[in-house]
């Protein structure tokens, strides 16, 4: 693991692509910190972090597009693969090197709370809880990119993914506000999806009676749940959307809570990610 | 060494490899041997854990590859059809992460990297970025990646390909060099090489094994041994029944050259035995003049041809093919023998010989 994790993180550093990630971050933050803190005069530091977010939009594709995708483009999959290492070195060890690119501006961030001491009182606690929480962000940020990346060999497909998943999740709040709360429409959802995952289910192995069991099952409880209880239902679609909500989990920190189930949801998120990555170079081995 | 059993790989509805069984044992030079898609590198991917079987089992050393992942892996030195390089790095920065990924211990890390780059001769190019080496640079960069560590086998995937007459030449020399320490796999195309390099040939064809033995044992095993070809002049029943007379004779087939009024004639010889000279004595008696001869031995390229083509059979075709080279580059040998034979009625009808 430590094999790849120096062999990539030196490669960041020797190209531009980690250089670019670091300027990217650094001049954004530079801007936000001079508006909102220099001429603005606010004291508080999450305003700067909590307006920064969309960095990652175009940040996090940048950095995370080639980790994997490129390996496979070029076979060098093949000696990492063929090496005495598993898969979970390789992934991990990848992942932490990307954190540790997306580390160095976080590092440099951690300065201006002191450069902000010297022109009055601030909060310390709740500048660093909010650092914190935008360098979870991060992190989960990047292995959504790593999964991303290990889902096709073209680094710009790997890209366009990663956007448009973390521009998804970005906007959760607002898109989740688009559906109806009703417990009638939430049921209708539910049941659609369960169509959806039997659907997806006969993709994956082909056989229609089971596929259709699933889904039947799957309605049939619904239907009855919705008869003995239907309130249950009730904003449904949001509970299920706000899994996805990354951005309000990350508010939570930049309002000054230590939110430890926010810490736990992030580690989380990047546990999935990875796991599904490594599933996914197991799945094209056996393919 | 390696056990291979029952190895079956799938594509969807392809098969690529099926049920592929043989045995590697410790310090000889396997070769594998086979056309274009027969499943050579799917094979070499499978032995290395690059990919997983569909069905079978692969035992390195007594580790399953797919079990013990790691265990297994760590026997094996792989290059495979294109050297796994990072462009961005230098060799020697390739070299140093090769041997940390095969956990080389450091004490060792940095006399090994230069044995091996010395082996291989690319210590002169040790600072150079990896994309800007030539082709052979970088196919020895990828086989001193799978020297290092010293793995007991080591398999190439076509370790030849795309070099220039010389660096063939010395990557051949090393890999028979690797014989002393390790035990090599390596596939090819090419029949030359495979002769040259292994000990051992498996040649498959369409995912199966359709044969294993040594490169001499499977050229004396093919059908039809060897035969002789000739060319007579003279009646054809007469030749026949002076040829067929001769001891060891198995077959003989004639057929008529209009061109040259003579009679192309194979015989078909036991193993073992030099019928020439008799040939040569009863064809003087019968008063029929040899205007050629020549050994035909059934090479490693002709049990290759026959193996992978399955269906046509080396009868018809192959063998009229066989002929066809010899007429072509004839008149000047015709000449010399000729002159050698010293039968002067045979200048007349030799129409090249007089013009030249």
């Amino acid at each position: 693991m430590t094999a790849i994790f120096k062999r990539e993180l030196k490669s960041y550093l020797t190209s531009m692509v980690g250089y670019l990630f670091i300027f990217f971050v650094l001049v954004l933050t530079g801007i936000y910190f001079s508006a909102y803190q220099l001429s603005g005069g606010y004291s508080k530091f999450e305003t700067t972090l909590s307006a920064l977010t969309f960095v990652f939009l175009i940040g996090v594709p940048i950095l995370s597009m080639r980790v994997l995708a490129e390996e496979r483009k070029q076979k060098t999959d093949q000696l990492l693969l063929t090496a005495p290492v598993s898969v979970w070195d390789i992934v991990f060890g990848k992942y932490l090197a990307l954190v540790a690119v997306f580390a160095i501006p976080v590092v440099i961030m951690c300065v201006y709370p002191l450069i902000m001491s010297k022109f009055g009182t601030i909060s310390y606690d709740s500048a660093y809880t909010g650092i914190l929480g935008f360098f979870l962000l991060g992190c989960a940020n990047l292995a959504i990119g790593v999964f991303m990346s290990a889902l096709t060999e073209s680094q710009v497909i790997a890209a366009v993914l990663t956007f448009v998943f973390l521009f998804a999740f970005y906007m959760m709040n607002g898109i989740s506000s688009f559906f109806s709360q009703t417990s009638m429409s939430t049921a209708v959802a539910f049941g659609l999806l369960i169509v959806a995952i039997a659907i997806i289910i006969y993709t994956m192995i082909k056989n229609v009676l089971i596929s259709v069991v699933i889904g039947a099952v799957g309605e049939i409880a619904l239907v009855i749940v919705y008869v003995v209880k239907s309130s249950i239902f009730q904003g449904g679609i949001q509970k299920v959307l706000n899994v996805f909500n990354l951005s309000g989990h990350y508010d939570n920190f930049t309002n000054g809570v230590f939110d430890v189930t926010g810490i736990v949801y992030f580690i989380s998120v990047i546990a999935i990610c990875l796991f599904l990555t490594m599933q996914s170079i197991q799945k094209r081995r056996w393919n | 060494m390696i056990e291979v059993s029952n190895l079956v790989k799938k594509y969807g509805n392809h098969t690529a490899v099926d049920h592929l069984s043989f045995q590697i044992e410790k310090g000889k030079i396997y070769g594998f041997l086979g056309p274009n898609g027969a499943g050579k590198s799917t094979t070499m991917n499978m032995i290395t854990g690059y990919i997983a079987s569909t069905e079978g089992k692969v035992m390195i050393d007594g580790h399953d590859i797919l079990e013990e992942p790691e265990a297994a892996k760590k026997c094996i030195g792989y290059l495979p059809e294109m050297p796994p390089l990072y462009f961005d790095m230098t060799v020697l920065e390739y070299m140093k992460f090769a041997a940390d990924l095969k956990k080389i211990p450091r004490n060792q890390k940095d006399k090994q990297i230069k044995e091996v780059m010395d082996m291989v001769k690319i210590t002169d190019m040790k600072d150079r970025l990896i994309k800007n080496l030539s082709k052979g640079y970088r196919q020895r960069v990828g086989l001193a990646q799978a020297i290092l560590g010293y793995p007991e086998v080591i398999i190439l995937d076509e370790p030849t390909g795309g070099l220039d007459p010389k660096q063939i030449i010395e990557i051949r020399d090393l890999i028979k060099g690797l014989k002393q320490k390790h035990t090599v796999i390596l596939s090819s195309h090419i029949l030359s090489e495979v002769r040259a390099v292994c000990d051992y040939v498996l040649i498959i064809s369409h995912g199966k094994l359709v044969a294993s033995d040594t490169p001499d044992n499977l050229e004396r095993l093919a059908a039809g041994s060897n035969s002789l070809l000739m060319k007579i002049k003279g009646e054809k029943d007469t030749i026949r029944k002076a040829l067929e007379t001769i001891e060891g004779v198995t077959g003989v087939e004639m057929s008529y050259d209009s061109d040259e009024k003579l009679w192309k004639t194979k015989l078909s010889i036991q193993e073992n035995v030099d019928i020439r000279e008799k040939v040569f004595y009863a064809m003087a008696k019968a008063n029929c003049p040899i205007y050629e001869m020549q050994v035909k031995r059934v090479s490693l390229e002709d049990v290759f041809l026959e193996l992978t083509e399955g269906e046509k059979k080396s009868a018809g075709k192959p063998e009229s093919s066989q002929w066809k080279p010899v007429e072509d580059r004839s008149s000047e040998e015709e000449k010399t023998q000729e002159e050698k034979n010293g039968e002067p009625e045979k200048a007349s009808d030799e129409k090249e010989g007089d013009q030249s």
